[in-house]
């Protein structure tokens, strides 16, 4: 479903990415681990296209990514919940999850949508029109994967969802990963807490200073020395 | 009484700084940028209402529509060619390309119109209306009529509607609005486009009262909106609003009571000092920088 070949990303004279290349299959949930600098997020930005790539090409279900404006990328069902959430602080949550709906030109399926992400997340529920820079950091997360989710995308991309979280959260994140995986999207996910991510994962890419270093199976991976000692705390 | 009139004079010319201020403030509120440019675009649309009175002889009203097509034509214009170029440059860059667009305006007026101030005409006639003992002209009420309605459609369009709710995102992050499927480059077109159609209104409404269009008409008239969006708090709807009747009360009171030299100095001091305590403005709020 999204292929990433010989990927390149420069700011400026750092060369933060260097030819990285991976597969996510349809249905499947992949995860990129690493420590911080690695450069997951710049992947996921070239993918999205919040930054252009200096080389390499970003395929998504045959559709050559890089050619494409980065708004209109939302419209082949490919969403992207940002780094730190992102979310519209100055803005209520309803107007956010509104705004997740941009491209729904259809307003019966924006009622469906929201009420199925309100199911998903009760607590969003209670506080629709509260200023979202007011939610705590996990009601954040899940505002910022609701208003993703209100674009029925096909594919998820999600970037640390467990950041700053209490244990109890990252899990209730993560169970909700899962869920929208079993409803049929397929996942890219960034994760350090390499642990819970290869828990739900199907594959993974160990990303160390802008290059795959290993990959394969996640049950595999959470088996292999190296990662143990590198990600899972010995 | 005298206060009062004071008071609804006030009211008058604040109305129209509040329509300006809200081009200054709409504008650094989606690309940060303080469009120096703004007050000139008032000076053309001036030119373009008297252009369609005297020129094509047609009413009033279809002046001022003119000119806000014009003028959000003419926004849009210098949004595309001078500041977009310049969007992921430093700051200091489309500043100065303003300045520089203020004076290529200014001097273009003057090729084209001559540097000889014009008289406009008189479009706004009838009896003034009583109010208990005070005297009020139909330009204050019409002055402040229009200008009250076209902030709550604005404010109405900002909060409801769809593109209203993009701009703020866009405002807010616009990197987080992209991901959404908002279209930038198009959301801050129709900023200037919005910030520029209300200075014409608020041209036209200044030449009502100050029969006298020139060049430079737009350096005073836009320094004093822009004052107001800054006192109010630049980037906030409400507080340009609030910061133009601020500055415009104060200046019709001083020139009451104090004297019609200091009326500017007191609108300075005025700033000056509510920075000193608020540095964001009445209504802002300390800027987080953006990641
Ligand atoms: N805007 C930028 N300008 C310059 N360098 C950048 C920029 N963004 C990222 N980098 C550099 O690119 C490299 C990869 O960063 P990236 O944010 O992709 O890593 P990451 O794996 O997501 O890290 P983290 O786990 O901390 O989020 C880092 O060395 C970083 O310093
Ligand atoms: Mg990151």
């Amino acid at each position: 479903m999204l292929t990433v070949n010989d990927l390149h990303v420069h700011y400026g004279s750092i060369h933060a990415i260097k030819g990285v290349s991976f597969n996510v299959n349809e249905g499947e949930i992949v995860t990129l681990i690493g420590a911080n600098g690695a450069g997951k997020t710049s992947i996921l930005h070239a993918v999205s296209g919040l930054l252009k790539p200096s080389k390499g090409e970003v395929l998504y279900s045959n559709i050559n990514l890089n050619l494409i404006k980065p708004h209109k990328i939302i419209q082949y069902g490919l969403a992207h919940v940002p780094e730190g959430r992102r979310v519209f602080s100055q803005l209520s949550v309803r107007e956010n999850l509104e705004l997740g709906a941009f491209i729904v030109k259809d307003s019966k399926q924006r009622m469906l949508d929201y009420n199925k992400v309100m199911q998903l997340f009760p607590r969003l529920k209670e506080r629709e029109n509260q200023l979202a820079g007011t939610l705590s950091g996990g009601e954040q997360q899940m505002l910022a994967m609701g208003r993703a989710l209100m674009s029925s995308p096909k594919m998820l991309l999600l970037d640390e969802p467990s950041m700053g979280l209490s244990p109890i959260l990252v899990k209730e994140i993560f169970t909700i990963v899962k869920e929208c995986n079993k409803l049929g999207m397929t996942i890219l996910l960034n994760e350090q807490n390499a642990k819970m991510a290869l828990s739900i994962a199907d594959k993974c890419y160990v990303l160390e200073t802008g290059k795959v270093v290993l990959h394969g199976d996640a049950k595999d991976l959470l088996d292999n020395d190296i990662v143990k000692k590198a990600y899972l705390g010995g | 009484m005298d206060f009062v009139l004071q008071i609804i004079n006030g009211l008058h010319v604040g109305s129209i700084y509040a329509l300006i201020a809200l081009g200054y403030t709409m504008v650094y509120g989606i690309v940060k940028l303080i469009n120096f440019a703004h007050g000139d675009v008032i000076m053309i649309g001036s030119y373009v209402v008297l252009l369609s009175l005297t020129e094509l002889h047609v009413p009033f009203w279809i002046a001022i529509i003119v000119a806000v097509v014009f003028c959000a034509l003419l926004g849009m214009l210098i949004e595309r060619f001078a500041y977009k170029p310049l969007r992921n440059a430093s700051r200091i860059t489309p500043l100065i390309t303003a300045i520089g667009v203020s004076l290529l305006l200014q001097n273009i007026a003057m090729k084209v119109f001559s540097a000889n101030p014009k008289p406009f005409p008189n479009v706004i006639s009838g009896e003034p209306f009583q109010f208990g003992g005070v005297q009020v002209g139909q330009v204050t009420i019409y002055t402040i009529l229009i200008s009250v309605v076209l902030m709550v459609l604005l404010e109405l369009f900002v909060l409801k509607t769809k593109m209203g709710k993009a701009m703020r995102a866009v405002s807010e992050d616009a990197g987080a609005a992209t991901l959404m499927g908002i279209n930038i480059n198009t959301t801050i077109a129709i900023t200037f486009a919005i910030g520029s159609g209300l200075a014409a209104v608020g041209g036209a409404l200044y030449s009502t009262a100050y029969p006298i269009v020139d060049p430079y008409i737009g350096s005073m008239l836009g320094l004093k909106a822009f004052i107001a969006a800054v006192l109010g708090g630049i980037g906030k709807i409400q507080g340009a609003m609030l910061g133009a009747f601020i500055i415009g009360i104060t200046e019709c009171l001083t020139k009451g009571y104090v004297s019609s030299q200091l009326s500017e100095a007191v609108v300075f001091a005025i700033l000056i000092l509510v920075l000193l305590v608020k540095p964001a403005g009445i209504l802002g709020q300390n800027i987080r920088e953006k990641v």
